[in-house]
């Protein structure tokens, strides 16, 4: 018997998980969601990927938001699930200074990549992940480009990175 | 043979420069460097529409053997120090063309942070080819005006000495 409806998925997780589980966001059947305690987190998406009924088998998408004003990093992962047709999205919030967030690698190995992405443009670090190193930028880029307060370098490794204007203004 | 006896020394010279100058724009291999979506108009270009092959340009897949680079797409800082060892890789006398906007300034990424705004500020560049991206009609110019460019070189000739040296 499939759950198809996120209302449904999110009384499920409730009556499983209780308080580590926020309040059900978002309107449409594909962008609606909740948000995670940090601590439950895999435990939650190993409930999703096996439970009879939702079958969450594919991690579609795993990104992150940095709302400086709310001094949070926010993980967000996009669920779908191919036996049902049905999509939901959880949220995990972080502290910005030391965000650190459980792996969910163990449940999908699409995971690992996309948290290394994660960890490459937000600094995000995945406890548990086997492999945590950049994927996109060079090993030796400082800071993490997709943050807010990201300041550009000047030069990388002797090439300016701005560009003199060949419009005279 | 009194013609050649009796002609200007640096006449003959700039004939055999002149030779040696056709032969090496008639071969001008170009490394096959493909970045973002100009190398499939690069690829077009080699390919039988346009076919480059007929200016005596042929891919090559090592910058070893290469005389010309083609930097065609998006220049990502990560990969502009690896162009820079390729291009070292490269026996002189090595040529580049700048292949569209993203190589000749950034183009549209020029405010990216990951972006290297043009390819000229890590290997010298001979050849700028606008558009984004050119045509192969516009690529082909870019070879046929470095072909003149390599045809304008001088090699043998002895390059005057200072009067007071």
């Amino acid at each position: 018997m499939a759950v198809s409806d996120p209302a449904a998925v999110h009384a499920v997780l409730r009556s499983h998980f209780g308080d580590a589980i926020g309040d059900l966001a978002g309107t449409r059947p594909d962008n609606a969601g909740t948000t995670v305690a940090p601590s439950a987190i895999v435990e939650v998406c190993r409930f999703l990927k096996t439970e009879t009924g939702l079958a969450f088998d594919c991690l579609s998408n795993l990104s992150g938001v940095d709302y400086p004003k709310r001094n949070i990093i926010e993980v967000v992962y996009h669920l779908y699930s191919y036996r049902y047709r049905h999509l939901f999205v959880l949220k995990v919030e972080a502290p910005r200074d030391n965000p650190a967030v459980s792996s969910v690698a163990g449940v999908w190995s699409a995971a690992e990549w996309q948290e290394r992405e994660v960890f490459d443009l937000l600094g995000v670090t995945f406890e548990g992940h086997p492999d945590l190193r950049r994927i996109l930028m060079p090993e030796d880029w400082p800071g993490h480009p997709l943050r807010k307060d990201f300041v550009e370098p000047e030069e990388y490794h002797g090439i300016s990175t701005s560009r003199e204007s060949l419009l005279k203004t | 043979m009194s013609l050649i006896n009796t002609a200007p020394e640096m006449a003959l010279t700039t004939k055999i420069d002149d030779f040696l100058n056709w032969t090496r724009k008639s071969s001008v291999w170009y490394m096959l460097f493909g970045l973002a979506c100009c190398a499939i108009e690069m690829m077009q270009t080699g390919g039988p529409r346009a076919d480059l092959d007929r200016f005596g340009a042929a891919p090559r897949a090592t910058p070893r053997v290469s005389d010309l680079i083609i930097v065609s797409g998006t220049l990502t800082l990560k990969m502009a120090l690896r162009t820079k060892v390729l291009y070292d890789q490269m026996p002189d006398p090595k040529y580049v063309i700048s292949m569209g906007s993203c190589a000749n300034c950034g183009g549209l990424f020029q405010l990216a942070y990951s972006v290297c705004d043009g390819v000229d500020k890590v290997i010298p560049v001979d050849v700028y080819v606008p558009g984004c991206p050119p045509r192969p009609e516009a690529l082909t110019e870019g070879l046929i005006k470095l072909q003149e460019k390599i045809q304008q070189e001088r090699w043998l000739v002895r390059k005057p000495v200072a009067a007071n040296a």
